[in-house]
This record gives structure tokens, sequence and C-alpha cells, in this order.
């Protein structure tokens, strides 16, 4: 049967942020894990018996129980393997944590895949607000190095993918999304932690994204003809 | 140090009502404070400027927003009396479970408004239609016992409290979405909230509900 007995199995795609932010927990926990590649948009037996809510990736699967949704992974990851802690250990440092990954996962991706996928008023629209978002979202620095202080942290890994997107996202698309003048802290945070060797290292090949965005853009254009 | 906690709420909001169950079942004192939604405090908007919306938590001074998150914070503090699993996997599963009910909640909701505010009635029933899609996903995930730990509330029933809040709208609406016959577990599941000691302290009185949800929506119908 496929899996690994007690061990980790993570179910992922090569171009998808969610799945990154799983391995950069899992790399930075040093948990040995076996990758499976899912071919998107084919999904294997494995994925749908294992995420039959979702049927998306990314799945963790570990001692044979599969879970979905990748915070909640990430926060199972942290838990279970207690050495380099991601979340901090106060509970309302911890809360502050969890409202802000939510806040980026809820205000400014959705606002980020509008201002590539639309066109026109509506994209301006888009992109402003992703702008103005991730404004607020700079607050949450309060002055530290990243997120989780002097080392990275469940935040930081929450929310740094929103950097390497973005960028691809805005030459592809056409429209300005990351205003170094309006963020100025946040986009040296977005350079330097993308920067780090381990979280360098799990990036996907950067031309391969970068053909996978236009090729993805273009189809979402031509949808939005018919 | 004395322990302030105090919860800025809607008395007619579900996510308010969670906060409200986890607390007591906590057995934690709390100072409870009104919002009106129409003319927000200053002290609300100082301790949630991000979203401006209730309810907010705040203890010793430190304010804490999103329902799910102060529930974990309330877990995470007060350490009797879990609310959350104490195995990781089934911490996660409960998480994991308690979004997938927040994100049909809010995606049953458009059906629902269309319902509401639709002149025709072709647009009211595909409203109604659209709102029981999403009720049967959970429906599905319900009869399948997937959900549900025990017989005491937990993480995910907290979290599900708010399905109450649909046999409301369908009595202000005047027409049945949530009907046993469609969706017996999750009416089985209403009917347990209705029943519980805890929570029959929390949920608002069914009168007065009614009454708020048909005047807000005589303004979002007339609106349109």
């Amino acid at each position: 049967m496929a899996g690994n007995g007690d061990g980790v199995t993570l179910l992922g795609y090569w171009a998808s942020p969610y799945a990154l932010r799983v391995i950069w927990a899992l790399k930075l926990k040093e948990v040995h894990y076996e990758y499976r590649e899912e071919h998107l948009p084919d999904k294997s037996p494995m994925l749908l018996q294992y995420n039959p809510v979702h049927k998306k990736i990314p799945v963790l699967v570990h001692k044979g129980k599969p879970l979905a949704e990748s915070l909640v992974i990430i926060e199972y990851i942290d838990e279970v393997w207690k050495h380099n802690p991601l979340l901090p250990q106060d509970p309302y440092h911890r809360a502050k944590a969890r409202f802000w990954a939510k806040f980026a996962d809820e205000k400014c991706v959705p606002a980020m895949f509008r201002a590539f996928s639309k066109v026109g008023e509506e994209q301006v629209q888009a992109a402003k607000e992703l702008r103005e978002n991730l404004k607020t979202l700079e607050s949450a620095l309060e002055g530290k190095q990243y997120f989780g202080g002097e080392t990275i942290g469940f935040l930081d890994i929450a929310v740094g993918w929103i950097g390497c997107w973005a960028r691809m996202n805005e030459e592809v698309a056409g429209v300005n999304m990351i205003d170094a003048e309006m963020i100025p802290l946040l986009s040296v945070w977005f350079q330097k932690f993308l920067e780090l060797p381990i979280i360098k290292e799990c990036l996907p090949p950067q031309d391969k994204l970068l053909a996978h965005t236009k090729e993805f853009h273009k189809m979402l254009m031509m949808a939005a003809l018919t | 140090m004395a322990e302030e906690v105090k919860l800025f709420g809607k008395w007619a909001s579900p996510f308010c009502c969670r906060i409200e169950v986890a607390l007591k079942l906590k057995g934690v004192e709390y100072e409870y404070i009104e919002e009106d939604m129409l003319n927000k405090s200053p002290a609300l908007l100082n301790y949630n400027p991000v979203h401006k919306k209730i309810p907010v938590l705040v203890h010793n001074g430190k304010p804490i927003a999103e329902s799910l998150v102060i529930m974990e914070y309330i877990d995470e503090t007060w350490k009797h009396n879990p609310i959350l699993p104490i195995d990781p996997f089934e911490k996660a599963m409960a998480r994991f479970w308690a979004k997938f009910i927040d994100d049909k909640f809010w995606a049953l909701w458009p059906g629902v408004k269309k319902a509401i505010t639709s002149s025709g009635e072709k647009e009211r029933e595909e409203g109604i239609e659209e709102a029981q899609l999403h009720l049967n996903a959970l429906e599905t995930q319900l009869k399948e016992k997937k959900f549900f730990g025990g017989e005491k509330l937990g993480f995910v029933e907290i979290s599900a409290s708010l399905l109450i809040w649909i046999v409301v709208f369908q009595e202000v609406m005047g027409v049945e979405i949530l009907t046993q016959e469609k969706f017996p577990a999750l009416h089985k599941l209403t009917q347990k909230f209705v029943d519980d000691d805890v929570f029959k302290q929390c949920v608002p009185p069914w009168e007065p509900l009614v009454a708020y949800f048909k005047a807000q929506w005589g303004t979002l119908a007339a609106s349109k």
C-alpha cells in the first residue's frame, strides 16, 4: 500500500504556494518525508481518497492518517515535532500570528488573484485593495526583523510566498502589486525571507513558474472573453 | 494580578455566541459590552482596527479578534475543561471541520441574500437552492459522523452552533431551507444545541432574534 508506514508523505504540486509553505515547515523541523507530485489537473486516486472533502493538495499523511488545509497541517507539524517551534509559546502572540495568517489568506490572496485575473476597472480596484491590505499586514511586523522575531516563524512561512508570486503576477498581468514605497518594511522582509537558503532552495524553478504563470494568465484572459 | 476579561459583542451575532459558550464552559467571568454596529465605539475601533468587527475579546488589555482565533486563545489560556482535543491529529481535524463549517456558512449566505431580496419567485427559489447546495455538503459530512467527538460541546460543536441562525433565517423568510426531511442530521444537530444547558444561556431569545433579522432584511430588500 502506498504511503510511508509510520513516516510522513506530502501530496503536493510544484507550482502550489500552499504545498510550498508546508514544505518550509517540514524543512524547518528537519522532518524526513516522502514527496508525491500530483499531476494537476488530474487527481490521483490517493489524493481523492485522502482528501475527499476538498480534493486538493497539499495533503500530509502521517502514520497513515491524512490531513488537509495547509495552515492546519503546519500547526499539526509544529505540535508533533516540538523542536524549532514555529508558533510562539505565549497564547496572545499565538493568537496574533493566527489572526494575521487568516488576514493574509482572506484579504491579500483573493485580491491578488483578482488583480491577476481581471481587466479594466475591476483589476485596478483589486490591485489597490491588495496594496492597501499588504500595508495593513506590514503593521504586524512591529519593527521586527521577521514576523517571528529574530528568526522566522509560523507567520513568515504562512505569508512569505506572496512576495514571490506577487512579483511574477505583476510582470504577467501588468499591474503593480508590491509597491516598495508604500510598504518599505514588508518589501525588505519579503526580500530577506525569500533569500534565506532554507526558504530559497524550496522555491519552484523561477523560469518554469514564470512560464506556468503566463500560461495560466492566457487561459484566464481567454475564458473572460467567452 | 486580577483577571480582566471583556467581550465586545452583538447580541444577535452567532460569532459572538460562540465566544460566550466557550467562556461559560471554562467558567471565566467577563464583562460583556454590547456594540451598536451602526455606531461603533472608539474602544472597538481601537481594539479591532483591522476589521472593526465583533466579537473582540480583551484580556488584561490585550485584544483578540476572529471567533475561531479567540476560541483557541481561550482554550490555551484557561486550560481546564479543554475545548480542543489533546491529541494533535484530533486537534487538527477539529480545526479542519471548524474552518469547513465557517466556509460553508459564508458560502450559503449569497443564496440566502438572493432569496430575501429577490422580487421574483424563480430567483427566490434559485437562492434557496444555492444555499441548500452548501447545506448538502455539511449534511453529508455530518451524516458520516466525521464532525463530532462526543456528547459534550467541543471546538467543532461550538463552531457549528451558528447553524441555528439558518433556522432563524428560514423563519424570517417564511420558507424552509433546513428541512428535517432533506437535512435530518443537521436538523438533529440544531436540536442538540437548543437542548444544551450552557448553550441555552448564550443563544439570544428566539422571538427578538427573528424580529431583529426581519427588520434588518426589510432594509436589505428595500435597498435592492
